[in-house]
């Protein structure tokens, strides 16, 4: 186990390592230069030039640059924002909880809807198994922008029923405010997560084990939780962790949608203003969060299933 | 979605067939796509995705009104004469625009998807075909290109080349071919190891014939699944990469951008613009993905 979290550690390690150096380098090498957004336009004098070059370290070789940029990031310094003069991390920091129980809650709807759906559907044959294949073929069309727009229109315009943007405040309101976004992030998952969710059921109420806890006299929801479920465990977490990191990158999408002041839309916002800075910071964040979250599914994937050779992992 | 699948050589292939001539007519017949039954909601499939893709091509000539020509005083006019559909907020025709956004939506996945399969199968087969080091730095590669979503990688696009089709087409592409890469390596493996490809190598092909003219068509069921698969992905991702202002730039008519500037009016009680533009979008990729489960699930038969 150790060599395993060892050699996985390693290869975050070095994944990261690569990511940083290709957000920054491909921000470096980008067309424009960060003077001429804080100067507006007007042709700097040469000694305003050089104090600007020296405050913000424009001078440096490349290479100098992404150390001293990485290093800083380590001790949780991202730099500062040119045209907001404010410290990128500051900047992170007001936003990131907005995006953290946006996609908390969501996978809150996912794990909770996609499970519950999927055994519903796996258990109850006929009408009702009929009616989770359509509500999730359904739903695994909607992408999350399409199903934001959807939802606005049924719940906040007709309805009334809930807030269509903004963040809201104090919790209970903001709360309010994440419902609709949620719903909108996990429309496609709750599909994928019910689905695989109904067939691995499926397939392990015919397996023979299952037959034989049954003849044994076994009540039928011990089977299902301790002979069923815990079989069907292994493919569920996969794909509900897989979705869960997916989720990390589109809650851009529907924070735009929203108008919830998240990482995500921050993220389209300087992206638009090339506030360079900004974009390297959450985009390393969010990598950052990703491929953790990669890992954690690997971890728990290993955890569940003894059968998976730790250290030797076909990829 | 890459649910982790096992690698590498199933131990004995090569031993099993001793007969290269017999082997190369079936690894011809697991390459086709003749095995692919489409049932009716198959064909409706196939019907959407193909007009679709004419829609694509003719659509700018056969709109009925210009689409960019706005006329205010018909702002959020609902349908109204020859007008089939009524006006967006501009007051522009909105099933004209519907038309034509049909073209940029449709031709920049087909961009992005035909991207992703030349560069991932490309990066499959020359891992297999060299194995060792080369398998292993290009393995590497493609992990670290993982580590970027497809959306994240675009609006970094946006950021340094600035926002438009060809920016997050470009990213959509190299953030999707990891994906196809990955499918497409074992496969090339397994084909790798076959006698019929050892038979030509004896018989002196070269390494790229072997590859372009055997190994690659062998494994073109595959291929063509998995670039049917991804082109629903791109069409979903560009529209939302769209949506966010980073894509496609309005006042162009496309589908994504459609539904963003039609949200004003959803917001105000005229939901016509956003919601067309929505209906467009899901069925169409709903078409798309329904075909590429078909094809996927009967290249895995012919593969097994």
């Amino acid at each position: 186990m150790l060599r395993f979290l060892l050699r996985r550690g390693a290869m975050l390690v070095a994944t990261l390592l690569v990511a940083s150096f290709a957000v920054y380098g491909a921000l470096d090498l980008a067309p424009g230069s960060p003077i001429a957004a804080l100067t507006g336009g007007r042709t700097p004098s040469p000694e305003v030039l050089a104090e600007l070059n020296a405050r913000y370290h424009l001078d440096d070789p490349f290479l100098v640059r992404y150390w001293n940029w990485l290093t800083a990031a380590l001790t949780g310094d991202l730099g500062q924002s040119i045209p907001l003069r404010e410290n990128v991390s500051t900047l992170i920091g007001q936003r990131i909880g907005v995006t953290a129980s946006l996609v908390a809650l969501t996978s809150l709807v996912i794990v909770v809807g996609g499970v519950g759906l999927g055994l519903l559907g796996a258990l109850r044959k006929g009408a009702v198994d009929t009616g989770v294949v359509l509500v999730s073929t359904v739903s695994a069309a909607m992408p999350s922008f399409a199903a934001a727009v959807v939802l606005q229109f049924l719940f906040g315009v007709r309805l009334g029923w809930l807030p269509v943007l903004g963040t809201g405040t104090g919790f209970a309101d903001s709360l309010k405010h994440l419902v609709l976004p949620a719903l909108a992030l996990a429309a496609t998952s709750v599909a994928l997560v019910t689905r695989v969710t109904r067939t691995a059921v499926r397939e392990e109420l015919d397996k023979e084990h299952v037959q034989t806890a049954v003849s044994r006299g076994l009540p039928w929801s011990s089977v299902v939780r301790r002979h069923v479920l815990r079989n069907a465990a292994i493919p569920i977490t996969t794909v509900v962790g897989l979705t869960v990191a997916s989720l990390i990158a589109l809650s851009a999408v529907v924070e735009t949608a929203f108008g919830l002041n998240g990482l995500g839309a921050y993220l389209v916002q300087a992206a638009l203003n090339k506030d360079f800075a900004v974009v390297q910071g959450i985009s390393l964040v969010l990598v950052v969060a990703f491929v953790v979250t990669n890992l954690l599914v690997d971890l728990a994937y290993a955890l569940l299933d003894p059968r998976v050779a730790l250290g030797s992992r076909a990829s | 979605m890459s649910i982790p699948v096992p690698s590498g050589v199933p131990a004995g292939v090569a031993a099993e067939v001793l007969d290269p001539v017999a082997e190369v007519e079936a690894a011809a017949a697991r390459g086709g796509l003749r095995r692919v039954r489409l049932g009716v909601l198959g064909w409706v499939s196939l019907v959407v995705v193909a007009l679709a893709a004419v829609l694509a091509v003719v659509g700018p000539l056969v709109r009925p009104f210009d689409p960019n020509l706005s006329d205010l005083s018909f702002a959020y006019v609902g349908p109204y004469g020859s007008h089939l559909l009524g006006f967006d907020g501009q007051g522009r025709d909105l099933f004209s625009r519907l038309l034509v956004g049909a073209r940029t939506t449709f031709l920049g996945a087909a961009f992005v998807a035909l991207v992703a399969v030349a560069v991932g199968s490309g990066l499959a087969v020359t891992a297999a075909w060299f194995g060792g080091r080369v398998d292993r730095w290009v393995s590497a590669g493609l992990d670290v290109v993982f580590a970027f979503p497809g959306i994240l990688l675009a609006v970094v696009a946006a950021a340094v080349f600035g926002a438009g089709l060809m920016s997050a087409g470009l990213a959509l592409a190299v953030a999707y071919s990891p994906y196809i890469a990955r499918v497409l390596r074992s496969a090339a493996l397994r084909e790798r190891a076959m006698a019929y490809v050892a038979a030509l190598e004896v018989q002196g092909f070269g390494a790229w014939r072997l590859c372009l003219r055997h190994l690659l068509p062998n494994i073109s069921g595959l291929v063509v699944a998995q670039g049917t698969i991804l082109f629903g992905f791109a069409m979903v991702d560009l529209a939302a990469i769209s949506f966010l202002g980073l894509g496609v730039q309005s006042p162009q008519a496309d589908w994504g951008v459609m539904v963003s500037e039609g949200k004003t009016g959803l917001l105000q009680g005229y939901p016509m613009e956003s919601l067309t533009a929505v209906l467009c979008i899901v069925v169409v990729v709903s078409a798309v993905s329904f075909l590429g489960d078909r094809l996927e699930s009967a290249g895995k038969q012919a593969h097994r």
